[in-house]
């Protein structure tokens, strides 16, 4: 029988530094809660608002995949590989850490605030070559079906990361449901809703809540509004 | 009330250092850094460390070696490994490793 694990919206640690709003599922910066430490590889999934103009400035990471998926708005990106890009809605970005990069991030708009999710997943190798890639999704390949934005394999759809997981989007009309098999045994799903409601098989969840399945090789998700979602597959055990 | 005395590694420079001052903004805890492992293994001695944390950049067989060299001076010591290289995980890994 599966394992869940529930997380309401609401229960999310939450820092606002005026510029920045940020909701954290898992522990992060000063917020610390030792029953939220992780999903097992899915170690960071912040909730971000910045500002118009504002942003992370330079900062440095090593050993993790960082993965930043704008939702409304757009980011302009620099890093220490020389990379300069915008990140748009639509888009998703993919950083492998490794041996250490710097990087920053900034609202890419003067006038208005940008929403983004900044997700961190531990890496299966440590110290690896940093790494930068960036993607624009079809959105209509995530109407109605599960599009995958990421998974551990360079020539798959999506963007790759160090890591056995696997990122699927869903925008769903009310009443649609699918199946999700997990791909890969001892993974579990994070589930984070977007917007609207969802059911996990008998599990209803609201905008921003986050819920964790695992021991269970599938499982249904309905939409019971139209709602957005997004899936994350990572191992349990890291 | 005397500071939690921290060892942080790291061969990156500017992340070693961006680590140590993050945690030295925390009152109760006092971070020095070492970007080598003799630096580490000489620097041990020198405090009652109660944690070590290791960065980025560190070989495998230099880790085995950091580990064997603090467990012979200090079987209680813990050892964590830092992740991601900056502030967002810090916090969080040093108040699990020292409860």
């Amino acid at each position: 029988m599966a394992n869940t694990i529930l997380h309401k919206a609401e229960t999310r640690g939450h820092a606002n530094h005026g510029w920045l709003n940020s909701y954290h599922s898992f522990s992060f910066g000063s917020y610390y809660n030792p029953e939220r430490m992780n999903f097992g590889a899915l170690r960071v999934l912040n909730d971000d608002t910045v500002d118009a103009g504002m942003g992370f400035g330079k900062h440095p990471h090593d050993n993790m995949e960082i993965i930043s998926i704008p939702l409304e708005g757009d980011l302009e990106h620099k890093d220490s590989m020389n990379n300069v890009a915008v990140i748009k809605n639509g888009d998703i970005q993919a950083m492998s850490a490794g041996t250490g990069i710097y990087h920053s991030e900034y609202n890419n708009d003067r006038d208005k605030r940008v929403k983004f999710l900044q997700i961190w997943v531990y890496p299966d190798k440590k110290n690896v070559e940093p790494r930068y890639d960036q993607i624009t999704l079809n959105l209509e390949d995530r109407h109605n079906k599960l599009q995958q934005i990421l998974s551990p394999n360079a020539g798959d759809e999506g963007v790759w990361i160090h890591q056995n997981a696997w990122f699927h989007l869903g925008k769903f009309d009310k009443g649609v449901n699918t199946e999700y098999a997990l791909k890969a045994k001892g993974n579990g799903v994070y589930v984070f809703v977007l917007s609207g409601d969802v059911k996990v098989n008998d599990q209803l969840l609201h905008t921003r809540d986050g819920f964790g399945i695992w021991d269970t090789d599938q499982f249904t998700i309905t939409a019971d509004t139209d709602a957005e979602f997004l899936l994350m597959e990572v191992p349990m055990v890291v | 009330m005397s500071k939690i005395e921290i060892l942080v590694i790291g061969r990156h420079p500017e992340i070693l250092e961006t680590v140590v001052r993050l945690v030295n903004t925390n009152a109760e805890w006092n971070a020095i850094g070492a970007g080598t492992d003799e630096e580490a293994i000489a620097l041990f001695d020198t405090l009652d460390f109660k944690l070590v944390l290791l960065g980025g950049g560190i070989e495998k067989q230099s880790e085995e070696i950091l580990c064997a060299a603090f467990k012979a001076k200090n079987p209680d010591i813990i050892i964590v490994q830092h992740y991601g290289g900056g502030s967002g995980l810090l916090a969080a890994e040093i108040h699990e490793a020292l409860c």
